[in-house]
């Protein structure tokens, strides 16, 4: 029994002196490894734009390494799922913390998920760049590690309450939404506006249910509105759009940019095509740099690029372009996190969707609001979706205490 | 206005509510019959609910990509969709009492409830596996048949959907058919005898365990035929769809007397009407204050009064006190 254990140990001591040398050779050549982080839905009815923001950042690495490569680093991708779920994103933030070569994290999806988890990144002043979350409260909070690529709610609310009044001549509405953080909040300021431009707000609903809208349709069919606003995102909106058309209701529909996923027309099919959308991504086809991204990103992948993919590729570039000056100005050593925030805030970039600038609290200074409208109902068809319209917002300045 | 449009909706109401109850009692009568024979909760008859909703659509998919969907009658295809996903469910439900409950059966009651946990969990995420790898989705959506989808329009905002009759009219076959096999037959008698007390049936020369097989195999089946029914009015399902309708079904046979068959189908309308009306008629009543998120609070507020009332369920007392 013994010479037995004795030969097991020699043996593993014998695989082990096979694999040592070989790590400590790479390690002599690179002084180390960078890791950026990414933290979206990849499991889930959300995963299609989860998946996309993973994709969109693992191509940026690969295409952007070179420059910190050069300055003796490897960097690595470490994908994390938050399934769309806060608590679930905090737990995924905590293992983050946890390793140390790990300088940016390119997310999240949700802002319900985002906030809490970014209390957490801000205990180390890890750098979180979001292609995606467009709730206020994400960079109202004024953290310097927290910086993101994309408009807000408060300014895509009215975006939307503008184009029903004037473009659609809405004359009432019908508020839904999916009661988190992002779904509640952009529903609050397109209702907020509409009633100040003079539409009238006819209900107001927040549910959690998934499947079986019967019970909110009756009321709102009785009440017969122009329009329907569904503050949330595509797996619930699209069956509650879907059981509203089945049950005779005529209204135009609305929804923030969360409608914006293929898996909308594949869930609603008819019942959506021709619906307005406001989104602070446009489709890939809206900016002609991204054509060669799209390319490369369909070529890769064997599929379309999701909306916020060419977000999270350019907040990866961002990342990258920012460990990259951190490198450099503390002489050729791993920078700090907190060296590297600084940085993130600092850097002006263009890429695919355009440049990107920083103000003080982490919002572009000028941010892209898009209206668009579903072209089809075949859901391989969703990057057909017409731009109806156009604007470039400032971000509102940071509201000072009293 | 406001009171025109509240006597206005009611009649509608009290559709969506029936059309949602019918379906909390299919499903409680999985929970009501395994609670009557074995006196232990199977937590995972929520999961054999959703397998029912998923063979259906994986057959409704088949065709639809076959061409047939649109060669046969609407109503003959659902009549199979139905057929084969109560086939499905029940040879699950039977698998899962054989593999998970039946080792456990002399074990503490506890002990096979925490199995059915695992079960339930297990099959979520079986499910979710298959469908990934196969399909490569997650939310599966039941493909539209424009004849379920034709309305008729009593007036301006009541309405109803021939899917919704078909709902009703499987849902009153199938509590009919089942009521008539319990009380009526042999097997039903048998049944019953199972429930009153296993080793006396046994000395009379029934199989206990074939009994108990058939039991799950009816339970599951009626799942499995909620699972489609829910697909087809419903549209979208997912690996998780079953949860919460489970949860609800299994407070609707505790609600009509858990044990109890007649008492799970009247649990079931009086839990889906109390939802329906709650979540339709909240934020009218109060202004907007309590809006339709409120529908559980409200409907599971009701219940409690109830039960505090009735601690043995609506139909409670039918049920014999276990010696």
């Amino acid at each position: 029994m013994r010479t037995v254990r004795l030969r097991y140990l020699l043996l593993a001591l014998a695989a082990l002196a096979l694999v040592l040398p070989v790590t400590s050779l790479t390690d002599a050549q690179s002084k180390g490894t960078i890791k950026i982080a990414t933290q979206s839905p990849l499991s889930g009815g959300q995963a299609a734009l989860g998946e996309g923001i993973k994709l969109g950042t693992q191509l940026a690495i690969e295409k952007l390494k070179g420059p910190i490569e050069k300055l003796g680093f490897k960097v690595e991708l470490v994908p994390f799922d938050d399934q769309a779920k806060p608590d679930v994103g905090v737990a995924n933030a905590a293992n983050v913390l946890a390793d140390k070569d790990i300088l940016v994290v390119v997310g999240h999806l949700n802002s319900g998920v985002a906030i809490p988890s970014s209390e957490k990144y801000k205990e180390a002043q890890l750098a979180m760049i979001s292609p995606a979350n467009t709730n206020p409260t994400v960079t109202d909070r004024n953290y310097l590690n927290i910086t993101r690529v994309c408009g807000r709610d408060d300014v895509q609310g009215v975006v939307g309450a503008e184009f029903a009044k004037t473009t659609l001549k809405a004359k009432s509405a019908y508020v839904i939404h999916d009661k988190t953080t992002y779904g509640q909040g952009v529903a609050e300021f397109f209702k907020a506006d509409a009633e100040k431009k003079g539409i009238k707000v006819l209900g107001f609903e927040g549910t959690e249910e998934k499947s079986n809208f019967d019970p909110i349709i009756t009321p709102m069919k009785a009440k017969n509105p122009d329009l329907i606003y569904f503050g949330g995102i595509y797996d619930q909106a699209a069956p509650f759009f879907k059981q509203a058309r089945e049950k005779g209701v005529k209204a135009q529909f609305m929804g923030p940019d969360g409608m914006d996923s293929s898996d909308l027309t594949k869930i609603a099919g008819k019942a959506v095509q021709g619906m307005y959308y406001t989104s602070v991504a446009g489709p890939v086809s809206v900016y002609p740099a991204a054509k060669e991204f799209a390319k490369q990103y369909k070529e890769k992948f064997k599929k379309d690029p999701e909306p916020f993919a060419a977000q999270a590729y350019d907040s990866a570039a961002i990342g990258l372009k920012a460990i990259e000056t951190a490198i450099k100005a503390s002489g050729g050593k791993v920078p700090s996190r907190e060296q590297v925030s600084v940085a993130v805030r600092k850097t002006k970039h263009t890429g695919l969707t355009g440049t990107v600038e920083f103000d003080e609290k982490g919002d572009p200074k000028k941010a892209l609001y898009f209206v668009l409208q579903v072209a089809s109902d075949d859901p391989t068809k969703w990057g057909d979706n017409k731009e109806v319209k156009r604007l470039s917002i400032a971000a509102p300045p940071l509201k000072k205490k009293p | 206005m406001d009171f025109e449009l509240l006597i206005g909706i009611f009649p509608q109401v009290f559709l969506d509510g029936l059309i949602l109850g019918f379906m909390y009692a299919l499903i409680a009568l999985g929970y009501t019959m395994v609670y009557g024979v074995l006196e232990f909760i199977n937590f995972a008859h929520s999961e054999i609910f959703v397998v029912g909703a998923f063979v259906g659509v994986e057959i409704l998919l088949t065709f639809q990509a076959a061409g047939l969907l649109e060669l046969f009658s609407p109503f003959l295809v659902l009549l199979v969709v139905l057929l084969l996903g109560m086939l499905a469910s029940g040879l699950l439900a039977v698998t899962v009492e054989r593999v998970a409950y039946r080792p456990l059966r002399g074990a503490p009651r506890l002990i096979p409830l925490i199995s059915a946990i695992g079960v339930s969990f297990f099959l979520q995420d079986a499910v979710r596996l298959v469908e990934s790898v196969w399909r490569n989705a997650f939310n599966l959506v039941y493909p539209t048949m424009d004849t379920l989808n034709i309305r008729f329009s009593f007036t301006e905002t009541i309405d109803v959907s021939v899917k919704s009759l078909v709902v009703i009219v499987a849902s009153l076959l199938m509590l009919w058919g089942l009521h008539a096999l319990v009380n009526r037959t042999r097997i039903g008698t048998a049944i019953r005898a199972v429930a009153e007390d296993q080793a006396a049936a046994s000395l009379m020369g029934i199989s206990v365990n074939r009994i108990i097989s058939l039991t799950f195999l009816i339970g599951g089946a009626m799942g499995g035929a909620a699972g489609v029914l829910f697909g087809v009015q419903y549209s979208l399902i997912n690996p998780y769809t079953g949860f919460i309708p489970g949860l609800k079904a299994f407070t609707a046979a505790v609600l009509g007397g858990i044990g109890n068959i007649p008492g799970a189908m009247l649990g079931g309308l009086v839990l889906g009407l109390l939802e329906a009306f709650a979540a339709s008629y909240l934020s009218l009543l109060t202004g907007g204050a309590f809006g339709a998120e409120y529908k559980d609070i409200f409907a599971f507020s009701i219940l409690i009064l109830i039960l505090i009332f009735r601690p043995k369920g609506l139909l409670g007392e039918v049920v014999r006190e276990r010696a």
